[in-house]
């Protein structure tokens, strides 16, 4: 139940934090009982982390915290002090996208684009483990990400494109992969 | 959106400053490691602490100490991530690293914690649901309610054990060090665990969970498989833990066969035990066996899966750890 | 007509992998969805839902909650006018929030708008509900026994919501002339959409008098004419925005209570008002696949053609009518469109029960009756020792035809796409020919490319586009449209740069926005690439001709040798010639007058003349085939689907990679309603859903999917954009049937339900080794009265698409 004062009104009891967020030093304050998640899209306005649940079980919030893909709906804002968070908007550096944005972006691997966020940066964060991994391997890096759209394939897919380029190779995705096969 | 409820956050940065914490709040206050099964039944309503004693911060809590000779000790909070890495479990321990691989999702298992795996809330599709939800059945005895679903004339609770790595610390017998104000207690893994939905874990509220000590492997093989729908996500409908001593011959000396998720405790499989005992895993045997064990296995109808069909694969999952022990 | 081109073109946009105009903004964040927008002043809603599935509402005392601090407003059924709405205008059976009554655990009472969810949250707690229980229908067999209490005052009798009975031919004379009959008992289980967005709506009323609603649904235009409807305000004063969605599937179609509540929360307290729904809360929206029971009679020679088929279907709707009207057709009537059937008969029946309603969920009403038949005809080729996919060719429908029930198939390459997997899948060398545990098996199916008849009756455009150009060289592109994912925007773009020569990024494109947009129905029925993509052709060949006047007076060429590519308008004799397509914008504007034009589509008069002849034609119809491989333990029945073959008629891929993603999509969407997807109910505790959960409600994981080898066939259609027809929809059906013959290729047994579990599989396997029947499914088919069939002779018969004199009253308004 709420707490009321005397005068009726309801008390304040904000957090007042320091956080770094996508390399950046904010000030935020937020009541304490507050989800990364809510800090981040209702207090901040990084309304790219999205959510389907917020009980776990489905991924769409994912965001990386020093590097690690978790969940940010089981995340306390208030435990984030100290810690450095990246969300999909911090993903690009200035215009240039990165390279899973970009081969997401060229295979379709977006379709509602709702799952992408946390799809994208549980990718970043396998690419930066295993820079060229196995499809076995991706799929097990995102077996925690719900997709209704795509059936993963395209998301598979560029996540292999990605690893090729960020490895040097001036790959192209395969034919079949843009227009079925033969 | 699904939000928690309002709760006061506290952050020791030490175990002592912790079980002070606790001590200090009383009842209203439940500690908190990974997040992963408090949280989600929070803002369910399920548990609502007025205090949250949040241990991230605590490292002592987040190191493996111990020679592998002697055993090992996990500290509580290493998340799942972190012992399924460890090379050295992962080479001397596999059934602990693979228990801990097969929780949930890779985005699950770099928050939640071992300590708190072996301390997860027993599970029942008719209590893992929201508050409005269980209002509209009228609540059940786990929760606001005074009456179990699964079973009505039931006069206990029984939901079910779903922590993947209890059957294994368990078929292992590893040790867990409990820590409060009024001193502290090491016990075996078995010993944490209840045969009742609610009271499952022989913890008191304000004992903290430091350590897990896994023996020395002394000639020790131990395996686990889950049974679930999907290959992530979803909590074990069976999990069965099976830790054998073989002689040079390949007789066995001594083995523990554990059944998670298909009762509100881990179950050991004493007849199936028994029946192994002094022999050699043939197939004949293992069919006994397995045969022996589904007997314990009381599946019902509160997870995933048809609970007839659940005990059935008992057996199945039982004669395959021990095949693949006896690396038939 | 706007249309293709015809014949094989040089095409330099469609037909091309252009990354979508939204992708980016996807891949960075910066796309809003609906829960992503904040209004200062905003308010948040909660709804305060019902715990019982069917009762009275005796009293509902909110004074408590108005009190409570931070609450603004806070409304129950009594506070908006007593107006029902519905998706369908034979169905307006809903009211925003209850009325009088309760119809299932999750139906809205009672809504609280605060400053903030917290607050809202606190103050449901504080209304007090008290209900007088009526007693609770559960199933279809429990509608059938129950005449009383009726759910809804409307409907054919009792808890019978709707009958359909038709005869297209005689089947009497087509079991006559077969060698074989037989009847299969089927059961396809419902299944919901599971689109991660939850649902999400954000209401502003203006100080003038004009509302705002900020919504994730695919049917804006409708919902718009709902909101006017219920909250009784001119449309004109109404402004609805579509934001895009994050998932559709069919389950963000119908007009939904929260929509309007939020609505008449900011009418109530002139502040924004935002809702999002939680998790659960969308499981109570649904309106997903409906459970069908099906009995499917068919007659057949020794070759495996059909002489006759008698199908029967009955459709658990739940709680309200939504689309279960249209549902309850397609339950049946595209059954002639993909294999020859000249006579026909189909009965349909849709009841409520105090369940989440059903609706149109991917492939709306088709995919259970293509599971019974398809599974029908893998049983009849193996009684007949033929090859199934042999067979399937041989009796597949011919192109440019018209089946009993007077649905006009225009291009239909099913022989194409049948020998494509077979080739592709190797499916001579394996079909019964793999290990015991290891199976194949093929399935087919053909899907409409939007429906010809609109939700409510006009003779307006379905669709409609319009064009701004100027002076800057801009084009802009104005669709009623609603993005859910499956690219339609992109669509809009491609095609128009396609016409005028220019690159689709030069385009912007505004969709789904009552205010600034033409009229579109919405996303659904697999029309929006054929029908805005249409609208847009005529729109930019409009706008073409404009341009092409202007510059031909200005380099005194003829018109018609002009040619629009590469951003140039150019003398196609002599390409030197020619001007910036900027140029040719301005000499247009400087010609006319500000530019602008219009474009706009209206599907084609089906033959068929009979009542209820509107729901089934299409412009176009797709086609299908698939092959699956499963592994199947004989000791757990646990399935594993390795791989799947698919090709699909798509007439013209307007973007190959999109088109073969949603192939893909299709493919997953496919093998979880075949493997684990269930909307399961406690029929014993109070109706409530078992486990309306992203983890207890299975949906696959990037572990449980499948390869997908994806072939498209392209026979451009007269009636589609650059020949294009649907692909979102129809690719999804033939995916479970030919995963439940693979399974017998595998094990030998027959599971004729989905979803098909291990315990299923087990038993059947079990069964079979008792030497019982190995199958596991349903084998009863309970009746309920029904009218006399409509007859309508086929066109074979020399019938003229009417029914035969004295025709039955079946449809009660």
């Amino acid at each position: 139940m709420k707490k009321v004062g005397k005068n009726g009104k309801r008390k304040l009891e904000k957090a007042h934090l320091r956080l770094r967020v996508n390399g950046e030093e904010v000030e935020v304050a937020f009541a304490p009982h507050k989800t990364l998640l809510e800090v981040l899209r209702e207090d901040l306005r990084l309304t790219g982390t999205k959510h389907g649940c917020e009980l776990g079980e489905c991924g769409c919030c994912a965001v990386l915290v020093d590097g690690r893909p978790v969940l940010s709906c089981l995340a306390l804002g208030v435990a984030m002090e100290g810690h450095e968070v990246t969300t999909v908007e911090g993903m690009a550096v200035g215009t240039e996208l990165h390279p899973l944005q970009q081969t997401f972006a060229e295979l379709g691997a977006a379709q509602c684009g709702y799952c992408t966020p946390g799809i994208l940066l549980t990718a970043k964060a396998l690419l930066e483990h295993i820079p060229r991994p196995s499809r076995d391997e991706i799929k097990e890096a995102l077996a925690g990400n719900l997709c209704r759209c795509t059936g993963y394939i395209k998301i598979l897919e560029a996540v292999e494109l990605a690893a090729a380029r960020m490895a040097g190779e001036k790959a192209e995705p395969a034919k079949e992969t843009i227009y079925g096969w033969e | 959106m699904l939000r928690l409820p309002k709760f006061r956050y506290l952050q020791p940065d030490s175990i002592g400053a912790a079980i002070r914490m606790m001590a200090d709040n009383g009842p209203d206050a439940m500690f908190v490691a990974g997040g992963t099964d408090l949280y989600p039944n929070m803002k369910r309503r399920q548990q609502t602490p007025k205090v949250v004693i949040g241990l991230a911060q605590i490292n002592d809590l987040r190191t493996t100490k111990g020679q592998l000779k002697d055993g090992v000790v996990l500290g509580a909070n290493l998340t799942l991530s972190e012992v399924t890495d460890d090379s050295r479990i992962r080479h001397a321990y596999p059934a602990v690293a693979r228990a801990a691989e097969l929780i949930s999702t890779p985005l699950l298992r770099n928050m939640g914690s071992i300590g708190g795996n072996l301390l997860l809330d027993t599970r029942c599709n008719y209590y893992d649901q929201n508050y409005e939800w269980r209002k509209a059945i009228h609540f059940c005895m786990k929760k606001d309610g005074d009456i179990c679903w699964v079973a009505p004339s039931s006069p206990r609770c029984w939901a079910v054990q779903s922590s993947d790595c209890a059957p294994v610390m368990v078929a292992i017998g590893a040790k867990v060090k409990l820590v409060s104000s009024s001193g502290e207690r090491m016990i075996p893994a078995a010993e944490l665990y209840n045969d009742d939905g609610i009271r499952h874990l022989n913890k008191r509220p304000d004992e903290l969970l430091t350590e897990i000590h896994l023996p020395a492997v002394n000639g020790w093989r131990a395996t686990y498989w889950k049974l679930r729908r999907r290959g992530s996500f979803d909590f074990p409908v069976l999990g069965v833990a099976v830790s054998l001593k073989l002689s040079k011959d390949k007789t066995v000396e001594d083995s523990k066969i554990i059944l998670g998720g298909v009762g509100s405790y881990p179950i050991e499989a004493a007849t199936a035990e028994k029946i192994i005992a002094g022999k050699k895993l043939t197939e004949e045997i293992i069919r006994e066996a397995a045969q022996a064990a589904y007997q314990p296995a009381k599946p019902l109808d509160n997870t995933d899966f048809a609970m007839t069909w659940r005990k059935e694969m008992a057996r199945y999952y039982v004669a395959g750890t021990l095949r693949e022990l006896a690396k038939l | 007509m706007a249309g293709n081109n015809g014949g094989k073109r040089s095409l330099r946009v469609v037909g091309k992998p252009f990354v979508k105009v939204d992708a980016k903004a996807k891949c960075i964040g910066e796309l809003k969805f609906a829960d992503d927008l904040f209004l200062p002043r905003m308010l948040h809603t909660k709804l305060l839902r019902s715990t019982v599935p069917h009762a009275r509402i005796v009293h509902i005392d909110v004074s408590k909650a108005k009190a409570y601090p931070g609450v603004h407003a806070v409304l129950t059924g009594a506070d908006l006018p007593p107006i029902t709405y519905g998706a369908l205008p034979v169905s307006e059976d809903e009211y925003p929030l209850a009325v009088g009554k309760v119809r299932m655990v999750g139906d809205p009472v009672a809504a609280v708008a605060a400053v903030d969810e917290d607050v809202a949250t606190e103050a449901l707690d504080l209304v007090a509900v008290e209900y007088e229980p009526l007693s609770v229908v559960t199933s279809i067999q429990d509608a059938y026994a129950t005449a009383e209490p009726r759910i809804h005052e409307y409907g054919e009798f009792g808890n019978i919501h709707r009958r359909q009975a038709y005869e297209f031919g005689s089947i009497e004379a087509g079991f006559a002339e077969a060698d074989y009959v037989r009847e299969d008992i089927t059961f396809y289980e419902g299944s919901t959409h599971l689109a991660l967005e939850q649902h999400a709506s954000l209401a502003q009323f203006s100080h003038d008098g004009k509302l705002t609603l900020w919504t994730s649904t695919q049917d804006m235009h409708y919902l718009h004419r709902h909101l006017a409807k219920v909250l009784q305000m001119p449309a004109s004063h109404i402004r609805v925005i579509a934001t895009p969605n994050g998932g559709g599937f069919g389950g963000k179609c119908d007009p939904f209570n929260h929509e309007i509540v939020v609505c008449k929360l900011a009418m109530v307290t002139g502040r924004p008002v935002k809702i999002c729904l939680t998790r659960e809360e969308v499981f109570y929206c649904h309106r997903g696949r409906h459970p069908v029971l099906m009995s499917t009679k068919t007659g057949y020679k020794k070759d495996g053609s059909i002489t006759a088929m008698h199908h029967r279907t009955i459709l658990d709707g739940g709680a309200y009518g939504g689309h279960g009207v249209a549902s309850t057709f397609y339950t049946g009537i595209l059954q002639p469109t993909t294999y020859k059937l000249p006579n026909y008969r189909f009965e349909a029946v849709r009841v409520f029960t105090n369940k989440a309603p059903c609706g149109p969920k991917r492939g709306h009403g088709t995919p259970q009756p293509r599971w019974a038949q398809e599974i029908q005809m893998d049983k009849i080729a193996d009684q007949l020792g033929l090859d199934p996919a042999e067979m399937r060719k041989q009796h597949a429908i011919a192109p440019n035809s018209i089946t009993a029930n007077w649905i006009r198939i225009g291009t239909l390459s099913l022989r194409q796409c049948i020998d494509k997997v077979v080739a592709g899948s190797g499916w001579k060398d394996k079909f019964r020919k793999l290990a015991y545990g290891k199976g194949i098996g093929i399935a087919c199916s053909a899907y409409m490319t939007g429906t010809q008849t609109p939700i409510y009756y006009n003779k307006l455009p379905h669709s409609g586009v319009q064009l701004k150009l100027d002076r800057s060289g801009g084009v802009c592109v104005f669709c009623g449209s609603a993005e859910i994912g499956q690219g339609s925007d992109s669509i809009l773009a491609y095609i128009v740069a396609e016409v005028l020569g220019i690159d689709p990024f030069d385009i912007r494109v505004v969709t789904g926005d009552t205010d600034l947009t033409p009229v579109d129905l919405g996303s659904y029925s697999s029309r929006v690439t054929l029908m805005t993509g249409n609208a847009a052709i005529e729109a930019a060949e409009r706008a073409r001709h404009m341009l092409r006047e202007a510059v031909a007076a200005k380099l005194e060429v003829p018109p018609e040798r002009l040619s629009f590519a590469d951003r140039r308008v150019f003398d196609s004799e002599n390409p030197e010639k020619g001007v910036s397509f900027v140029d040719a914008v301005c000499l247009a504007e400087e010609k006319y007058g500000t530019l602008g034009t219009t474009g706009s589509y209206k599907p084609p008069a089906a033959p068929g003349k009979y009542k209820g002849a509107t729901i089934g034609p299409s412009p176009a119809f797709s086609c299908t085939a698939a092959i699956a491989e499963v592994e199947v333990n004989p000791e757990t029945g646990i399935i594993v689907v390795p791989r799947i073959w698919i090709a699909h008629d798509i007439g013209q891929a307007i973007n190959p990679v999109l088109a073969v993603g949603q192939i893909e999509g299709c493919v997953y969407m496919g093998l979880g309603e075949a493997l684990m997807e269930e909307m399961a109910y406690r029929g014993n505790r109070n109706l409530v859903h078992k486990f309306p959960s992203f983890l207890e409600y299975k949906s696959p994981t990037t572990l449980e999917m499948c390869d997908v080898i994806t072939y498209l066939v392209e026979e451009p259609d007269a009636n589609g954009p650059f020949g294009a027809k649907e692909v979102g929809q129809g690719p999804q059906l033939p995916v479970p049937p030919a995963i439940a013959n693979a399974v017998y290729d595998a094990v030998g047994i027959r599971i004729d339900e989905v979803p098909i579990t291990p315990d299923k599989v087990l038993k059947a396997i079990r069964a079979k080794a008792k030497g019982q029947e190995g199958r596991y499914g349903p084998s009863a088919f309970p009746t309920c009265p029904m009218p006399a069939a409509m007859v309508v002779p086929t066109p074979w018969q020399g019938g003229d698409g009417k029914a035969l004199e004295g025709e039955p009253a079946l449809t009660k308004k």
